[in-house]
């Protein structure tokens, strides 16, 4: 379970990103986080990853609360989430295989783990013809789903993925989402921060609208409501 | 750590030199040279050293007494003397054996003229101690006590030649610290420099390693043993320089200058080399670790 409770966020230079937003999201929930830019989607993102801390508030995720955790338990809390950045963030000088197991290679997982996992991986999202190719020979839906593999390697509870589809067209967009919700229904808590209404609209999934760094409407099977 | 999680590292760190091959030459070049000059003064101050001791060993202080002290008188001074902690070991030579001793010097195939003494010994009174310190910078100050000792006539001592070498030692060592100084801390600036390209290129893969729950000491690992191959590297180049320089150097030495052979006695290779190159080798490992560990912390933000 993600708890957030009146976070705020101000940054040094005074920008206020989040204004007391209070969020709680289910073991097993899919939720998209949508709004303009600037609403503080990218913030709260950053603050569940851990890579900021909030002005005030606190943020338990899973039992953990961020706020008082210290930065050596850091790496371990990452480790029970996984992440989907819009640019892929593949290691261009290594195969579809590499990728995926380097998620496991760095945490020091062992070399038989790595073996019996990284392929099942790749048969789940549908790339196992595919493990000798480099990110470059991929189409972008091919890659996404290598990022996907590699957040989901190490058997996250949380998938967090900031505008997955950003780079796709209608169709790699349509299936990265449905692998998404196939994820979402072995019982990963899945949270997409997105622009794209069609995806959406399409879900029929949580939608938290956010605006000038509040929470705006949260509805539990919504559409895309918020205007550009 | 998982073995696989070593070689893993370890292929990084190999993989981290490839990439920017020519900084890592250069950082090796410098500890190359860094650890090279460290061999030559090594070298030369131990075999100093080495000259010294011999020194030490062989040149004594020898204590003439007064005319008319008999040998009890004499051995009783010389009991007191003994008792001093810098005295290494001393040698009583009687007056009738030093008389002896002179004329088998000097009286060789003449011994006629010496039975012409009789018993009559014309070095009656040179009974003496020769006797041997543990440390020759101390000779200065000890002749001065022996020079103010009751009985004590005369003091032999050759000051300059242990003086001359153990200054020499000394500035030979200011000199080496000096240069090893200035390279060291050139060193450490070229495997900084280094270790902060290959962290560069490496950016968007430490950001992913931090994304995904990496430890800091799996993502500084390949940097540190990129650094420590580039400090060994730079220490077993010099190391085999100077494996065949020295042998050659003493050979060529000991050829040319024969007459430096009766007072130089140079170190074997065999003897200097295991210590010379044990610490070349910690002084690689060294510099590579500590400037890779504490570069790479920098960028480390988890």
């Amino acid at each position: 379970m993600i708890e957030i409770s009146n976070v705020s966020k101000t940054y040094e230079t005074g920008n206020k990103a989040l204004r007391n937003v209070s969020i709680t999201i289910e073991d097993g929930e899919f939720v998209f986080i949508i709004g303009r830019s600037g609403s503080g989607k990218t913030t709260l993102f950053k603050l569940l990853l851990k890579e900021t801390e909030p002005t005030s508030g606190k943020i338990v995720v899973n039992d953990m609360n961020l706020g008082k955790m210290p930065r050596r338990y850091v790496p371990k809390y990452r480790r029970r989430l996984g992440v989907v950045f819009q640019d892929f963030r593949l290691l261009k000088d290594r195969n579809v295989y590499e990728n995926v197991a380097f998620a496991q290679r760095v945490i020091g997982a062992s070399t038989r783990r790595i073996r019996e996992s990284v392929p099942a991986m790749l048969q789940m999202v549908g790339l196992s013809a595919k493990y000798k190719m480099f990110p470059q020979q991929l189409s972008g839906g091919e890659q996404q789903r290598v990022a996907i593999a590699r957040a989901l390697i190490n058997r996250p509870e949380v998938l967090l993925a900031d505008e997955p589809t950003g780079n796709l067209d209608s169709h790699n967009a349509i299936e990265i989402m449905k692998l998404l919700e196939e994820i979402n229904q072995m019982g990963t808590t899945v949270v997409v921060v997105t622009h794209s209404q069609e995806i959406v609209d399409r879900m029929q999934k949580r939608v938290i609208v956010m605006e000038r760094g509040c929470v705006v409407s949260d509805e539990k099977k919504g559409g895309y409501t918020h205007e550009d | 750590m998982r073995i696989s999680t070593f070689w893993y590292c370890l292929k990084q760190g190999f993989i981290n030199i490839c990439r920017n091959i020519w900084f890592s030459l250069a950082s090796v070049a410098t500890i190359s040279a860094c650890i090279f000059l460290f061999c030559m003064f090594f070298s030369i101050m131990v075999n100093v050293q080495h000259v010294v001791k011999n020194v030490e060993t062989t040149v004594g202080v020898t204590v003439f007494f007064d005319e008319g002290l008999s040998e009890e008188q004499i051995r009783a001074i010389g009991s007191v003397i003994g008792q001093r902690s810098e005295v290494s070991s001393m040698e009583f030579t009687s007056a009738q054996e030093a008389w002896d001793s002179f004329q088998q010097e000097y009286f060789e195939g003449m011994e006629d003229l010496a039975d012409g003494f009789a018993e009559d010994n014309p070095l009656a009174g040179s009974a003496s101690y020769q006797i041997f310190l543990k440390d020759i910078s101390k000779q200065d100050e000890f002749v001065v006590y022996l020079e103010n000792l009751d009985g004590v006539r005369r003091v032999n001592y050759s000051s300059s030649a242990a003086a001359g070498l153990t200054s020499f030692n000394t500035v030979i060592g200011i000199l080496s610290g000096v240069i090893i100084g200035v390279l060291l801390a050139v060193s450490v600036f070229l495997i900084s420099n280094t270790i902060n390209v290959a962290a560069a290129f490496r950016r968007s893969e430490n950001q992913i390693m931090r994304y995904i729950g990496a430890t800091n000491y799996m993502i500084r690992a390949p940097f540190v043993v990129e650094g420590i191959i580039i400090g060994l590297l730079g220490a077993v180049i010099p190391l085999i320089c100077m494996f065949f320089l020295y042998r050659q150097s003493i050979g060529y030495i000991e050829e040319r200058f024969q007459i430096l052979s009766g007072i130089f006695q140079f170190l074997p290779l065999g003897q200097i080399f295991p210590y010379m190159a044990a610490t070349a080798m910690l002084l690689g490992l060294g510099i590579g670790f500590f400037a890779s560990f504490f570069t790479i912390r920098k960028h480390l933000k988890v």
